[in-house]
């Protein structure tokens, strides 16, 4: 064993890294600004670009044309920061530009507590979007995570060419903790598919059930199109409603139809359980203590931490739940996720345990509930 | 070289648009260049001039309003040898302000194609930027109370080396596009035409009278030598070159035993300036030396110089679940800010835990074994007080040995650095 002591952020930067990003834009702001002054460190010498843009608009307008141009890109912003993303942010989905966007969440509304943390961002990430399609968002719990889910982030944008949301936390990522890099089961790197060369090229095209169009990127040898009007395959304006459709339908379906491919959770399971606690990012280790302490006084209790958040991973729920009558879960907000799993176990008693006043969520509040209700 | 247009996709403009004669120029400015569709990307944003990107046979990019050069500034630092066109509106100029503003002083090899024709064309002739306040629009009176911007004096002032004024009549527009493409930095023109969709249904305006108001405009060439700079890309990669390689850190093994099993919490209190960071990740590598694993957060305001700095460090021989600390084993009191952001925990704490605390530092009453350090008499500056009240910790052995500590520091500190941590560690003199 040969541990590191980093912060959550750092574990970012150096998994983007390894993941083959080679363009960051970004905007100071707390807590998410250990994350560019890691890339600043990290990418210039390597030949890669580290921009500090003038806004977080331009932040992210860097990366989307960096993206186009064929680089793998990573942003990271905090609730402010990613409120101004969101006009860019519809912009990705729509005309399909691999993104990794890190949400450093802290205590909202509005500029709220840069040093506090929150899981307030949790419905936003999906929904902060125009349009309403479908996005990837990935929830780490520790330190490890961060390195291991920026990697699948990066993967998952090239294949789907989508913005993929990685969901961090002020208690993540500005907490230094031990990890063990040399241990961690990193994924194959995974490139964009670019475009056959001998094939006439239409930017959004796809053949058969092809539901990602190939890539090629703009100042290359070929002519390259984009924009982000409703477009054809051939990346101009259409008004026609079954291209229209059809390209809309494509675009939900390469995700929903694959969820499976990129649902990752840990399980904690209990023998004799007939409490399951979901839970996801800082709050799954206080909900994993709070089963310990349970178990330890005779009431065992088994713990799924969810790590694909969205889309919702409805039939990993479905499958876990099942053994449970009581399902608990807790956040660090109002009460937002729980909706999901409201949604997805309609049959089930679900019970939320939240809290917004910028402090960890303890394990005696969880067990409150786990003996209380 | 030949035209660049796209034959299938002609200009679509309302009959007599200045647009529909830019793109003609800049055609023809392509073609003087000997440019080929794929070494140029036009980027462009919304209203009548983001269909510029439509007509020609280039790459193309088109995005959100005013957002324009934001794209054209990641395409261009990821390809260096493209030319990349950005054409807006004034709408566009006045809604993405900031980004004008910011290419101006970053001076990357960009060329802006400002077509200012006084009004927002597409949305219904609504004042921009640009209007004059005695213009008929479609935003009723509210262009009165405001003064229009002249775009040219806006990028000087802001730093463009190469400004240009034009009408988008003038014979010789395909020549100073040509020059502003070919400048090696940023390049403007402001590009005066007429709307007659919108804007001259309701206020006149020709290309005569647009040649006669340009005339008596301040001239924008003197920005040249003011401004004139290296390009931000070419500049860029030179410094990035120059920067130390940073490679993934390895890690430590473990060099010691831990004096305990299971979890311990250590709060330190201080305040900014007294380094309570460092020492709290100098104990997490002294942890990481034997074996444990640690985590650290730290609470301290958004002012650097002033205010509390709380350190709360974990240090357990399983791996870290909760990072909260609840009741900590270790109290370590250096500053009245750190002692006041914790009075409720102080206060609560049970199961009689060690309390350092320097001398001149009150705390609240509280269930703890306290030990006072005089780190003052020992002369030791309060920015130290956060080591030497870490290697008091050391001296008693419970949580850090002294092995622990020392390998810590190696850890964290090299060559001179090292050697006077070392040597305060030693000099500290045990609490009274
Ligand atoms: S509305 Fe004005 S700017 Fe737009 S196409 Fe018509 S004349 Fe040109």
């Amino acid at each position: 064993m040969s541990l590191n002591f980093l912060e959550g952020n750092e574990a970012i930067a150096y998994g983007a890294m390894a993941a083959g990003c080679r363009f960051f834009a970004g905007y100071p702001i707390t807590p998410a600004t250990t994350v560019f002054n890691t890339m600043l460190k990290l990418l210039p010498p390597e030949g890669g670009v580290c921009l500090q843009g003038e806004d977080e608009i331009a932040s992210i307008g860097f990366c989307l044309g960096a993206s186009m141009a064929g680089l793998k890109c990573l942003t990271a912003t905090s609730g402010p920061g990613i409120s101004l993303y969101s006009e860019q942010i519809s912009f990705a989905i729509g005309s399909e530009i691999p993104l990794v966007i890190v949400d450093v969440q802290r205590l909202g509304p509005s500029t709220g507590s840069a040093t506090r943390g929150a899981d307030g961002d949790i419905q936003f990430l999906q929904w902060g979007n125009s349009g309403g399609l479908p996005v990837i968002v990935l929830a780490p719990s520790d330190v490890g995570d961060c390195y291991l889910l920026t990697m699948y982030a990066f993967n998952l944008s090239e294949t789907y060419r989508v913005p993929v949301f990685i969901a961090a936390n002020k208690e993540i990522s500005m907490t230094r903790e031990t990890v063990d890099l040399s241990a961690l089961p990193r994924p194959t790197v995974v490139e964009r598919k670019t475009a056959n060369a001998d094939a006439p090229f239409l930017p959004f095209a796809t053949a058969g059930d092809q539901k990602v169009p190939d890539f090629l990127p703009i100042g290359g040898d070929r002519i390259v199109r984009q924009t982000s009007s409703t477009h054809g395959p051939d990346g101009y304006i259409t008004t026609d409603p079954q291209v229209i459709g059809d390209a809309i339908e494509r675009m939900q379906a390469k995700l929903t139809d694959e969820i499976d491919r990129f649902t990752f959770y840990t399980e904690d399971p209990a023998d004799g359980a007939d409490t399951l606690i979901i839970a996801y990012g800082v709050t799954a280790r206080a909900a994993r203590v709070a089963g310990r302490n349970a178990a330890a006084a005779g009431t065992p209790v088994s713990l799924l931490t969810l790590k694909t958040l969205w889309p919702v991973p409805e039939a990993l729920i479905r499958e876990k739940a099942a053994p449970y009558k009581r399902i608990i879960v807790p956040e660090m907000n109002l009460g937002q996720y729980v909706r999901e799993i409201q949604r997805v176990l309609a049959d089930k008693k679900v019970e939320f345990v939240g809290r917004m006043d910028g402090s960890l969520i303890p394990p005696s509040m969880i067990e409150e509930v786990i003996y209380n209700g | 070289m030949d035209s660049l247009l796209n034959t299938q996709r002609p200009p679509v403009f309302c009959p007599g648009c200045a647009h529909e004669r830019v793109v003609h120029a800049l055609d023809k400015a392509f073609s003087q260049m000997g440019l080929a569709g794929n070494q140029v990307a036009i980027v462009s944003d919304i209203g009548c001039s983001g269909l510029f990107d439509t007509f020609f046979n280039t790459h193309a990019f088109h995005g959100l309003h005013g957002r324009a050069l934001t794209y054209a500034t990641g395409l261009k630092m990821a390809r260096p040898d493209l030319h990349v066109v950005v054409t807006m509106g004034d709408g566009g100029l006045g809604i993405g302000g900031a980004h004008l503003l910011s290419a101006c002083r970053r001076n990357l090899d960009l060329t802006l194609l400002v077509l200012n024709n006084f009004n927002y064309g597409m949305t219904g002739g609504q004042c921009s930027s640009t209007t004059p306040p005695g213009a008929v629009v479609g935003s009723g009176f509210l262009n009165q109370l405001e003064k229009p911007i002249d775009v040219c004096q806006v990028a000087g002032a802001a730093g463009a080396p190469d400004v240009r004024r034009a009408s988008s009549y003038q014979k010789d527009l395909p020549e100073v596009m040509a020059g502003a493409i070919g400048f090696k930095g940023f390049s403007v023109i402001d590009m005066w035409g007429v709307c007659p969709g919108r804007y001259t249904k309701r206020n006149p305006l020709s290309p005569k009278a647009i040649e006669a108001s340009l005339a008596g405009m301040p001239p924008a060439a003197g920005f040249a030598e003011a401004n004139a700079r290296r390009e931000y890309g070419e500049h860029y990669r030179e410094l990035a070159a120059g920067q130390k390689r940073q490679t993934e850190p390895s890690g430590m093994a473990k060099t010691c035993e831990p004096p305990f099993s299971g979890r311990r919490e250590i709060l330190i209190l201080g305040k900014a300036g007294q380094r309570i960071v460092t020492a709290a990740e100098i104990m997490g590598l002294s942890g990481i030396a034997a074996g444990l694993h640690a985590s650290q957060k730290s609470d301290y305001p958004i002012t650097v110089l002033r205010g509390h700095s709380v350190s709360e460090l974990i240090l357990s021989d399983d791996p870290i679940d909760y990072t909260g600390i609840s009741n900590p084993d270790v109290v370590i009191a250096l500053a009245d800010e750190g002692v006041a952001r914790r009075k409720k925990q102080l206060e609560n704490l049970t199961g009689n835990p060690l309390l350092i605390r320097e001398k001149s530092i009150a705390v609240p009453d509280c269930a703890a074994r306290i030990v006072e350090a005089d780190f003052k008499a020992q002369k030791i500056k309060p920015q130290d007080w956060a080591l030497a009240g870490l290697a008091l910790l050391a001296r008693r052995g419970g949580i850090v040995t002294g092995d622990m500590l020392a390998a810590g520091l190696a850890a964290r500190f090299k060559g001179d650095v090292l050697a006077s941590a070392a040597e305060l560690v030693n000099r500290v003199e045990d609490a009274v």
